[in-house]
């Protein structure tokens, strides 16, 4: 390709034409922009398999007994539905689309260090999904180990569990490539002026992330790669019946996997920091706080994975290390909410959707974040390990949370990304629809978790019937809520207003500056930065003048 | 490309041959030398001596073949990050096996 | 960092430092893949040391003594031919890489004799003759095989890529002014030696 001749950098991201046409021009761009848009269809595509899955888990349980499936088919499903929603929607949900697409923008560079490298991990990223779409219609039938693969049981199933096995890997992979893109970009291609402590602090937190996604991930390849040695070969290395320790398994896999929620709620918190200065107008409360918080978080949290496994017969020292190190890491999370609520206050607060939904994170991933202490305390996780309370627990944090902040993030970015406007009466109604369907579908989750009601079982005793009936009524009323942001997202791309305007809700960071929608290198002259990213001097001076009288 | 950033990249990790072929006897010599202790009983410690020899063949070959030296510091704190997960997770790994 | 960001266009834009960068990021994903077989290594040998005590004594340390200066010569090779590329001496450079290619060789060679001799004697996963050891012992030979495999493999990598840069040597692509990409594979390859300096004592000296 050759050097960009005067006056092209005026067309959008979306029109540009460059080797390739059609189809073409998008599987093999190497914008940033076009590889963020490409992992959104993709993720979206997934998403709607995984909520698919999940809308019939609950339907079968919505009586005691079979109903729609058997039991062989239910176990199948939820390992399905975990691999696909954990490493197809979340993990990729919002660095590998939001990031990938406002990275760049947010620190005012053309693109990331390696933009080939960027296309390859999405290529990645497809050939695992397909990986573990195909191995469902292999001889052998779909894997029904959850999304775990715990040892013996993963080492004895007849299953497919190998093609989903490497699928995981793959995706693994494609993570890596993304975390090491964004690291080397942050650190050699922030614009001028840009200091550390002037970035969005959606960038700190795809930067924490980023090292989480280098440092862990490895761990879990490994892993997974001696499970399929394990079958292949039978090494022993994790058979008990051949010396091996399946406990050691759980640690390694832990390893990576609890990091991994902080891959998933990270970026989330991001958004929601972004988002909320905007919509109150004021400059976030705490900077300093939250953007530390996001690195105490990738690395505290990366030391407390044995909580997972308290029951397992680990030694008694371990415990006391690991709840206490669960509790420490509770600590930054609760900075950023107290920085959150602390920045809306006395804000001129305008409710628009993209805030209704980042309040709905901080309102679900509260609970999600408290029930979680409980788990972290001994005595307690005793009594509710492996029950639904731990089910609803992840669902609160990890859907009420990350799945809120990627729909926050899509409704905030929307416009900018495509220039179009969406109805945003339709999709407040969408936000009301999703809230409560949602907090019906997995509160009663934590009541029969209580009580005793396991998790992934297929029946139940009568007496946990009620509760499993409202979940199951808030799922339809969840998945209405998904059908109505969906269409309005998308017939907003085909008929919503046009809108060319490049500060769509008034905020103050890089991507804001950049034309409605972005140019092919984003900016026509790379921006200078001198001022820190939320800088609402006026609304914050009128509020120490109140506050001055008031004293 | 300006003039100053091709001077930096041409100084980069410009050692000597004599540098390296110093190193490269030094790592044989330390080979040499964990071989032959091999037959010596240090009880419990045999491992750990073995380790701390790879551990100081490792940081020549970091610091002086993969140039750590004379890289911007932010690698060497990247270096520092990377072990430092590595080490916590052996730490806290063995706090559940060694008390068992 | 200044003067190349004004460089107009993807392609022209070229950042040195960054992509050395992105390399160790990578070299540290490579670290914690081994680490996470190294903390296993390091549970199982805490849990059955005399089996593995006794199990190593059975592996031949001439193999690996002798592998273990081929892999370190051929890590003083490697930087040697990055110095004679900053030197503007292409032909002792390419002359290096090929030497480094060739030990890399010599050490598969010799795996390979290794590896057949045990599997001669009956001794690999899932054989009978192995199944009737110790728990410890045939977790020793497990991760024998699992992670000496595993790092052979990379060394095979390790040649590929290597020869892929003396290829770009030879052509000119790789020069005194642009040499970036055979220090990303002299890294690699760094990485590949350090490696094998951890796994040589623990499989073979720890008798």
């Amino acid at each position: 390709m050759t050097a960009n001749p005067s006056g092209v950098n005026s067309v959008s991201y979306l029109e540009y034409k460059g080797r390739h046409k059609g189809i073409k021009s998008w599987i093999f761009s190497t914008d940033h922009k076009r590889i963020g848009i490409l992992y959104l269809i993709s993720m979206l595509t997934f998403f709607a398999v995984g909520v698919t899955f999940g809308f019939l888990m609950r339907l079968e349980l919505f009586s005691p007994g079979p109903s729609i499936m058997d039991p062989q088919t239910y176990n199948s499903i939820f390992t399905l539905h975990g691999i696909i929603m954990i490493f197809l929607f979340i993990i990729p949900g919002l660095p590998a689309v939001f990031g990938n697409f406002f990275l760049p923008i947010m620190i005012g560079a053309k693109d990331v260090s390696f933009p080939r490298l960027n296309l390859l991990s999405w290529w990645l990223f497809v050939a695992g999904g397909l990986l573990a779409i195909i191995s469902v219609f292999l001889p052998g039938g779909p894997a029904d180990t959850g999304w775990t693969f715990y040892i013996p049981y993963s080492v004895r199933s007849g299953t497919n569990v190998v093609p989903a096995l490497l699928a995981a890997f793959i995706l693994g992979f494609s993570s890596i490539l993304t975390g090491l893109n964004f690291v080397t970009t942050v650190h050699r291609l922030r614009a001028k002026g840009m200091t550390f402590f002037k970035m969005p602090l959606f960038i700190w937190s795809l930067y924490s992330t980023a090292w989480i996604q280098i440092l862990a991930t490895p761990i879990i390849g490994i892993t997974l790669l001696l499970v399929v040695m394990e079958r292949w070969l039978g090494v022993g290395i994790f058979d008990p019946a051949l010396g091996g320790d399946p406990v050691l398994y759980q640690h390694l896999f832990w390893i990576y996997s609890h990091p991994a929620v902080y891959i998933m709620i990270l970026p989330a918190m991001g958004v929601v920091s972004e988002i909320i200065p905007v919509f109150s107008r004021r400059t976030i409360f705490g900077y300093k706080f939250i953007a530390f918080s996001s690195v105490a978080i990738a690395l505290l949290g990366s030391l407390v994975w044995a909580h997972h496994m308290f029951t397992v017969g680990m030694s008694n020292t371990a415990m006391f290390i690991f709840s206490f190190l669960t509790f420490i890491v509770a600590i930054p999370s609760a900075i950023k909410v107290f920085n959150w609520v602390a920045t809306l206050y006395k804000g001129s607060i305008y409710t628009e959707p993209p805030l209704l939904y980042a309040l709905g994170f901080i309102f679900l991933f509260s609970i999600g974040g408290f029930t979680g202490l409980m788990q972290g305390a001994l005595s307690v996780n005793m009594h509710i390990h492996d029950t639904s309370f731990i089910v609803a627990h992840f669902h609160y944090v990890m859907f009420g949370g990350t799945g809120f902040g990627i729909f926050a993030a899509m409704h905030y970015w929307w416009p900018k990304m495509f220039g179009r406007k969406y109805k945003i009466k339709t999709a407040k109604t969408a936000f009301w629809f999703l809230f409560i369907g949602f907090n019906l579908l997995y509160f009663p989750m934590f009541i029969m978790g209580w009580l005793g009601m396991p998790r992934r079982y297929y029946d139940y005793l009568p007496e946990y019937t009620p509760y499993h009936r409202l979940s199951t009524i808030g799922s339809w009323i969840l998945i209405t809520g998904l059908i109505i942001m969906f269409s309005n997202l998308y017939s907003a791309l085909r008929r919503g207003e046009k809108t060319t305007e490049p500060n769509v809700w008034g905020g103050e960071t890089l991507e804001w500056k950049s034309a409605t929608p972005p140019p092919l290198e984003n900016f026509d002259v790379l921006p200078e930065v001198s001022e820190a990213p939320y800088e609402y001097k006026e609304n914050d001076e009128v509020e120490e003048k109140k506050t001055e009288e008031a004293v | 490309m300006s003039q100053n950033n091709l001077n930096q990249d041409l100084q980069h990790g410009n050692v000597s041959y004599g540098l390296y072929f110093l190193v490269w006897f030094a790592l044989l010599v330390l080979t040499g030398l964990s071989v032959t202790v091999v037959g010596i009983d240090f009880g419990k410690f045999t491992v750990a001596i073995a380790m701390i020899v790879s551990c100081v063949k490792s940081y020549l070959v970091l610091t002086v073949f993969m140039h750590l030296k004379s890289e911007n510091p932010v690698f060497r704190i990247f270096v520092g990050v990377a072990l430092f997960f590595l080490v916590v997770s052996f730490a806290l790994l063995f706090s559940d096996y060694s008390f068992m | 960092m200044s003067s190349a960001e004004h460089a107009v266009g993807h392609h022209v834009h070229r950042d040195d430092e960054g992509a050395r960068l992105g390399m160790w990021l990578f070299l540290f994903t490579e670290l914690l893949l081994f680490g996470g077989m190294f903390l296993i290594y390091s549970i199982y040998h805490y849990v059955h040391q005399s089996e593995f005590h006794l199990a190593a004594k059975q592996l031949n340390t001439m193999f690996g003594t002798l592998n273990t200066f081929i892999l370190l010569t051929s890590s003083l090779t490697m930087a040697l031919s990055i110095a004679a590329i900053q030197k503007e001496k292409k032909a002792l450079s390419v002359f290096l890489q090929l030497v480094t290619i060739l030990f890399a060789v010599f050490f598969m060679v010799n795996k390979y004799f290794e590896w057949s001799a045990k599997i001669q004697h009956g001794i690999y996963p899932g054989s009978e003759e192995l199944l009737m050891k110790s728990n410890g012992e045939i977790l020793f030979f497990g991760l024998y095989y699992l992670m000496t495999g595993l790092h052979g493999l990379h060394v095979i990598i390790g040649v590929l890529i290597i020869g892929y840069m003396t290829i770009g040597t030879v052509k000119g692509k790789i020069n005194s002014g642009n040499f970036v990409r055979l220090e990303a594979a002299g890294l690699y390859w760094h990485l590949v030696d350090i490696i094998w300096i951890f796994l040589f004592p623990l499989f073979y000296l720890i008798v």
